[in-house]
């Protein structure tokens, strides 16, 4: 296997340099090529999606509806929900780290279907696009939840035009969903037995299970309100004869499930990241795998939890709250285990472990807010509230993103072979963390006292606790716009990486940093424990991230 | 059982023919998979109605013909059989069967589609396509048996886009297979075309009896 | 990478596929047949239309689609999807049954 270190001015044969045109990035069949194409896409449309919340954030500075009409703001926030959460959040880990990755830790040389990868770049940007128009020919108001009959029969917005952008992006979910799961049953590295994964490849099982069986029922119900808004067809419109409650069970079966498909991943980033710079053994492997296929699995059952407040039988709202508190025990498993991880560890505070401490804290608070919304009383009090914005953004923008920093930090110098600036970028973690929290806590407190979500009016008493919150998405987006600088920079600029910089164990740092195009030399063959750290003596040889950079690793296998 | 059998090619990602086709048979099974789920949900909107309504589904359910929808049961009954005979001879390597049998399937596929256009077509004469023109007697049930054909047409029609599909699939299998494109040469195209028309006639087995045969 | 290859692939004889579609043929005259059934069974007749259509789809899939002759893989995603769907429709159908469990006033 390849162990040579890479030394500077040295220009090796890798995946980067292996065409230049723009062509052989678009007809890419690369794993790792489509990767940067997803990481540049997803970043355009986060960018997109927070302009949108910049300008609801600037709306909410003040009590009256001044910055725009109710109609514009309804549009806005309903643009920032439906970008953010089908084009940045689901695809964001998967698309980008996982593509890169996944063949790359179970020592494969591509995903099993690599045209089909390229095509589901396609059905993104496609999908993208069409949202995209969407939004430039007026946009839609009815909430990223489409709820019927408002959708379906009232709205005057592009309702038909976004549903169709979001089917086709569920499309390409699915085919990366698709890609995933064989990749990982059929083409693991000979010795790579399933105990043997890394637990980021366990969650990304678990993510793609849980897009296969749950995006198509949303694409077909959001086809069914196109169907019930084009041609009339009765299905969910009560005056036509449909009950508007059939919609929110089949919306929220994939809905909620949807919500692990944005933190499992993130979860698997982190114990790949908290056992690397905590230099031990994830502790409780199996139960942090297994963790993420009971993550799965029960999150499928809990999506009543969306509508205690609707005409649901109070019956099968107490089957789901009980089911809902279920699901909070595979999370509460993991987050002990990550922190039993870094109990007596020798901790090496790098930027992608501060996000990670970050996502324990915000995923603990995000997760323990959950139990309130899914207790049937309280649920009343705080439904449809701000503590309900807060709590979903604390799992998704605390959760999620923080995940998906930790996990572009910690892999940026396998992508790209540089190494980003430290310095600058521990500053940005604590400017994103400051900033969220200065952001959401006030939300819970607002949520508390009855701020309805989805409003723009708002009584004069609450403008102080709306104002700390504006303030914080400022901090929060200059703590965005940081990254994007200091990582282009690092392109021409960063250290060397070398093969492993971290010290990691992990096949992906067992070949060149970028990587070759078929990732290998040769097939790798696994014969130790995953996240052998004990087993090493690496952390004197941790690169010093703003050095060199260059490590000369163990020769393991 | 021993008989002669294609040659194969071997993708890059793979290390052997045995991984590449099981890989390709489990992909096509999670695909069928997302196809179970995306008509499953449009089938629990039909149970949660029809449960609802069963005396009124019965009584809208007169207006489909029997006997047009068990001749295209039969109809694709058969061509799951003929597709089956199609993937035996792939399997086999023998290609002149091969394409017989795959435009037998053809055939069989477009004539399920034209009955179905006679269908629609006697609905539309009838008044019963759900709009401003729907008419029902009796009036008590124009509601819900509104409701029914909108059912029937979504379900029908998004199956019979899926036939179609089927047919464009096959016909482009056909013509890789007439002028012998190295992509067609083993037999797992073959194959996963096979699975996906085996789903569509699954599908239908289910909706023949749901809508054409609902009990009083 | 490689030339051509031979893998072993068990091809299903004709006589099986035959006697699969007689029986689904078979089968489909009986779920016609029993709708016809004199007298009020509107439970009974659902339940046997259903069963008989749950026999024909396992035929299809056992058989045409192979995976009978399968790995257990093929076995564990061929039974994924339907199994989800159980859970869809359970939990779906569970809320419209027990929803007037509760009498509420005005809502007959």
């Amino acid at each position: 296997m390849s162990m040579t270190v890479a030394r500077p001015g040295e220009v090796r044969h890798n995946y980067l340099n292996a065409g230049d045109t723009v062509l052989s990035w678009l007809l890419t069949t690369d794993h790792k090529r489509i990767a940067i194409l997803y990481l540049v896409s997803v970043t355009f449309f986060f960018m997109v999606g927070g302009l949108l919340a910049a300008l609801i954030r600037l709306e909410l500075l003040t009590p009256q509806g001044d910055l725009m009409t109710s109609e514009n703001y309804n549009r806005v926030f309903t643009m920032h929900g439906v970008v953010m959460i089908f084009l940045f959040l689901i695809p964001a880990i998967p698309a980008v780290l996982g593509n890169f990755l996944v063949p790359l830790m179970v020592g494969a040389r591509d995903l099993a279907f690599p045209r089909l990868n390229l095509a589901s770049w396609y059905l993104y940007m496609a999908g993208g696009l069409i949202a995209t128009w969407a939004m430039v020919r007026g946009g839609v108001d009815t909430g990223w939840t489409f709820y019927p009959p408002y959708s379906s029969s009232y709205s005057t917005s592009q309702v038909t035009l976004t549903i169709i952008g979001a089917f086709i992006i569920g499309f390409s979910s699915i085919a990366t969903g698709i890609n995933f799961i064989v990749t990982v049953h059929k083409m693991r590295a000979p010795g790579l037995t399933w105990f043997r994964l890394p637990l980021f490849i366990w969650a990304h099982y678990a993510t793609s299970v849980i897009i296969v069986l749950g995006t198509p029922v949303v694409a077909i119900t959001l086809l069914l309100v196109v169907v019930e808004r084009v041609f009339r067809l009765g299905i969910f419109d009560p005056a036509l004869g449909g009950d508007p409650i059939l919609f929110q069970h089949l919306f929220w079966f994939y809905s909620h499930p949807a919500v692990y498909i944005m933190i499992l991943p993130a979860m698997g980033v982190i114990s790949e990241v908290v056992a690397c710079f905590s230099r031990k053994r994830v502790f409780g492997y199996h139960f942090v795998a297994f963790s993420s296929i009971a993550i799965a699995v029960i999150g499928f059952l809990v999506w009543g939890h969306h509508m205690f407040t609707t005409g649901q039988s109070v019956y099968a709202g107490m089957a789901f709250s009980l089911l809902s508190f279920l699901v909070a025990v595979p999370s509460a498993v993991k987050v002990f285990n990550w922190t039993a991880t870094m109990y007596k560890g020798t901790i090496d505070l790098r930027a992608p472990m501060l996000y990670v401490m970050g996502f324990l804290g915000l995923f603990v608070i995000g997760g323990l807010t959950g139990l309130f919304l899914a207790s049937l009383a309280t649920d009343i009090h705080l439904q449809d509230t701000y503590f309900v914005v807060a709590h979903f953004h604390y799992i998704m923008v605390g959760g999620t993103i923080f995940g998906y920093l930790a996990g572009l930090h910690f892999w940026w110098p396998k992508m790209t072979g540089r190494m980003y600036p430290e310095g600058i970028a521990k500053l940005a973690a604590l400017i994103i963390f400051a900033g969220f929290n200065l952001t959401f806590l006030p939300q819970f407190v607002l949520g508390f006292l009855g701020m309805p979500r989805r409003y723009h009016w708002y009584p004069e008493e609450w403008q102080m606790l709306h104002v700390m919150s504006s303030a914080g998405a400022a901090l929060l987006g200059l703590g965005y716009i940081l990254p994007m600088f200091y990582l282009l920079w690092s392109l021409r600029n960063g250290a060397l990486a070398g093969p492993n910089p971290w010290g990691a164990t992990g096949l992906e740092w067992k070949t060149d940093s970028p990587p070759i195009t078929h990732n290998f030399e040769e097939t790798p063959i696994v014969t130790e424990e995953p996240y052998a750290y004990d087993n090493h003596h690496q952390h004197e040889e941790v690169a010093s991230g703003t050095g060199t950079g260059t490590t000369e690793t163990r020769d393991s296998v | 059982m021993v008989q002669e059998q294609a040659p194969q090619k071997l993708g890059i990602q793979f290390e052997d023919l045995q991984q590449q086709n099981e890989s390709y048979i489990v992909g096509m099974w999670t695909f069928l998979v997302t196809e179970i789920m995306f008509f499953g949900a449009v089938f629990a909107t039909y149970l949660v109605y029809r449960v609802a309504n069963q005396e009124a589904f019965w009584e809208a359910h007169r207006h489909l013909s029997i006997p047009l929808g068990f001749f295209n049961t039969c109809v694709l009954l058969t061509s799951s059989l003929t597709m089956a005979l199609t993937v035996h001879y792939a399997q086999r390597g023998l290609r002149k069967q091969q394409l017989l049998w795959l435009f037998v399937t053809m055939a069989l596929a477009m004539t399920f589609l034209v009955v179905k256009g006679f269908e629609y077509h006697h609905k539309f004469v009838e008044g019963l396509v759900p709009g401003p023109n729907f008419r029902f007697e009796p009036a008590e049930y124009f509601r819900v048996a509104q409701l029914f054909f909108s059912l029937y047409f979504a379900m029908t029609g998004l199956h019979a886009l899926h036939v179609a599909i089927g047919v464009l699939v096959m016909g482009v299998l056909a013509i890789l297979i007439a002028i012998r494109h190295p992509s067609v040469q083993d037999f797992i195209p073959v194959e996963l075309v096979g699975l996906y028309w085996h789903f569509v006639d699954i599908v239908w087995i289910f909706l023949f009896p749901l809508l054409y045969l609902i009990p009083r | 990478m490689s030339d051509e290859q031979h893998s072993h692939v068990h091809i299903v004889p004709i006589r099986v596929y035959l006697l699969v579609y007689v029986a689904l043929l078979v089968l489909l005259v009986l779920t016609v047949g029993a709708a016809y059934l004199p007298g009020h069974h509107t439970t009974l007749n659902n339940i046997i239309a259903l069963t008989i259509a749950i026999v024909k789809a396992v035929l299809v899939v056992l058989y045409f689609m192979h995976v009978r002759y399968s790995t257990r893989l093929t076995w564990l995603w061929a039974s994924a999807g339907f199994f989800w769907l159980v859970i869809m429709f359970i939990l779906t159908l569970g809320d419209y049954f027990t929803r007037h469990w509760v009498p509420v006033q005005g809502w007959e």
